[in-house]
Parts: C-alpha cells; sequence; structure tokens
C-alpha cells in the first residue's frame, strides 16, 4: 500500500532544544564530527488503492495545517513511497 | 455549591454574592489536569463554573471561558495541536472574535492550544534547558486593562506556581516588537526567567484584550494556606491569582473599576 511521507523540521531560525541537547551528547559517545544537529518529525499517511492528484493535495494541506505549526516548522518534504 | 476549606479556618476571600449571576465555562479535553483548580477558583471568586467537554458542540450561554492546565490529547503531535481542532475550539475562536469578544483565558496548555489556534500570535516551545520546572514565579502585571487583568495595577508583581516542561515563548521579531508596541505583554517574569521565553514573556493578548494566554497558574493561588507564600514564605502571594478571576467576573455583572 503506498503511503505519503510528510518531514517537518523546524524552523533554521528557531532554536532547537532537542538537537542541541543531543549534538551535546554525540561527542561525550566518541563522534566528534558533528557541529550542529537538528530534530524533526517523520509522518507516514497510508493510503488505500491510488495516491491521486486530489490525496496529495490533502496531503499537503493536513501537513500545512496539523501536521506542522507554520510559526515554528517548516514542512520540507512530502512524497509517495510504494509499500 | 459551598466550598469548605481544607484546613480550619484558611478560606480565601468573602466573594461578592451579585457575581454568582456570572458563568465561566471551563474546558476539559482529554488529558486536561487543572479543570477542577480552575472551577474552584472560578467558585472562590464569586462566580458560577460551568464546566465545558472538548466535544460538546456549543458553549451554552456562558459568559467567559476558561482553558485549564495539562496534556491535552497527551501533547503528543505538539503541545495544544490537536486540541484546537476539537469542536468546542471552534465555538470558543469564532465567539472570542464576534463582536461580543468573549474573554478567553489560556492557562498554560491553554496558552498552548491558543497559540494553535492563532487567537494569540507566536508559539511555544520546549524549555531552554529541556527539564520539566516547577516553583514559584514572581510575574509583572504590565497591562492590566485586559478582561482577565483590570483588578491588578499595571505594574503590580505577583506570585503565582509555574510548572511546565513546553513553557519557552518564541515569536519573531517583527511580532514580538508589535506585541510591545500594542500593550499586549500583559506579563512578564520577574528575576528569572523559567523556561527561555523571548524578552521574558509570561503571558499575552489579542488586540481586543478579551483574550489572554500565560504559562504560569493563577487558578493555584486563590486560596489562603495553599499558595507560594506556604511553600517559601514570600508572603501575601497564596491569593496572588484570585484578581484574574475577580477580574473578569467584575468585568462581565459590570461596574468594574
Amino acid at each position: 500500500m503506498p503511503r505519503i511521507v510528510v518531514d517537518v523540521m523546524p524552523k533554521p531560525e528557531i532554536l532547537d532544544p532537542q538537537g542541541k541537547a543531543i549534538v551535546g551528547a554525540l561527542p561525550r559517545l566518541g563522534f566528534t564530527s558533528f557541529s550542529s544537529v537538528r530534530q524533526g518529525k517523520r509522518f507516514e499517511l497510508t493510503v488505500e488503492g491510488e495516491v491521486t492528484d486530489a490525496i496529495l493535495a490533502q496531503a499537503r494541506e493536513a501537513a500545512e495545517t496539523l501536521l506542522s505549526n507554520p510559526v515554528i516548522e517548516d514542512v520540507v518534504n512530502v512524497e509517495v513511497v510504494e509499500a | 455549591m459551598t466550598e469548605l476549606p481544607l484546613i480550619g479556618e484558611a478560606i480565601a476571600v468573602a466573594a461578592e454574592p451579585r457575581l454568582a449571576g456570572a458563568r465561566i465555562g471551563v474546558v476539559t479535553f482529554p488529558g486536561t489536569l487543572d479543570d477542577r483548580d480552575a472551577a474552584r477558583a472560578v467558585r472562590l471568586a464569586g462566580g458560577t463554573a460551568v464546566p465545558l467537554w472538548h466535544a460538546d458542540t456549543t458553549l451554552g450561554d456562558v459568559d467567559a471561558v476558561v482553558i485549564p492546565g495539562g496534556f491535552s490529547y497527551g501533547d503528543y503531535l505538539r503541545a495544544g495541536a490537536i486540541a484546537r481542532f476539537a469542536p468546542l475550539m471552534s465555538k470558543i475562536i469564532d465567539a472570542a472574535n464576534s463582536d461580543a469578544k468573549l474573554p478567553v483565558l489560556g492557562i498554560c496548555n491553554g496558552f498552548q492550544i491558543l497559540t494553535e489556534s492563532h487567537l494569540l500570535p507566536g508559539s511555544m516551545i520546549k524549555n531552554d534547558h529541556l527539564k520539566f520546572m516547577c516553583r514559584d514565579q514572581v510575574l509583572r502585571v504590565e497591562n492590566s486593562n485586559t478582561a482577565w487583568t483590570l483588578d491588578y495595577e499595571a505594574g503590580q508583581e505577583i506570585t503565582v506556581p509555574l510548572k511546565n516542561q513546553d513553557g519557552q515563548y518564541i515569536a519573531d521579531e517583527k511580532v514580538l516588537d508589535a506585541l510591545e508596541a500594542e500593550g499586549r505583554v500583559v506579563f512578564r517574569y520577574v528575576g528569572f526567567n523559567p523556561n527561555g521565553s523571548r524578552r521574558d514573556i509570561a503571558g499575552i493578548s489579542n488586540a481586543a484584550g478579551n483574550v489572554v494566554g500565560l504559562m504560569p497558574h493563577p487558578e493555584h493561588a486563590v486560596e489562603v494556606g495553599f499558595g507560594p507564600e506556604s511553600l517559601d514564605g514570600i508572603g501575601g502571594s497564596d491569593t496572588d491569582g484570585l484578581g484574574f478571576f475577580t477580574s473578569v467576573l467584575n468585568k462581565i455583572v459590570g461596574g468594574n473599576k
């Protein structure tokens, strides 16, 4: 069954406290190559049957209204993935 | 309903009987925690508390609404994000924006729901130190002209409990400048910024002043013996939160100062 994947990231200018905590923890485990971490969210919307343009449009609208808060987050990717 | 004090003579204030006709709705979502406290605060201030359920499709005949704290729908997507789309919220949003300008107070999770609803600008993110924080917090009342702050003086400092995980208020510089210029920063943290909020902002209002949101919890400081004073001896702060509720009740029945 096809899925629509939506990726949401905190806006670049927004401090990402979770990302900051992770980048602080990485060197303690010996991973010293990473200067910054941003933590986002991935949503997988499963579709029964074919992904039509209308369904994709619905996914985009859901991504902009419910899945992300446009004040602090950007929808960076909406794509169809076959199972 | 008569409120019996839990400790002997430690009852808060003598509420004015004329306020009892004012009906304040208190919303409960799945995961709301402070609805009982908010309803109790309304009653101790002299008003009538009306329980409202998130799936209700009408507001009934309430004169104002409190959206209390907690973790609506588990806060799983983002704090307040799912609550914003509850059937009752669309009624609240319409009533708050209508000519009648229904007074709405969002406390903590309620504040998060109001920003997600776009009744208030900006957004709430995780505390900058990443920890849940619970403390007695000093606030300065910056604006005493909103529906919920009429009984305070501008510049007055009050102490109420604060407890949150996603309490960092953020907005872009343009929005922050506009809030300051229009006097819509209603409360600021004094002495200590507990969550990294921009410009020490603890609470804001909409342009009309009927919608107010803040992170700290005035409904937990409405009764002698149960407020911040009993924890750390700051003094005189046990009932500092009561003014929110008397403000809106006085406004509803008329004759506010």
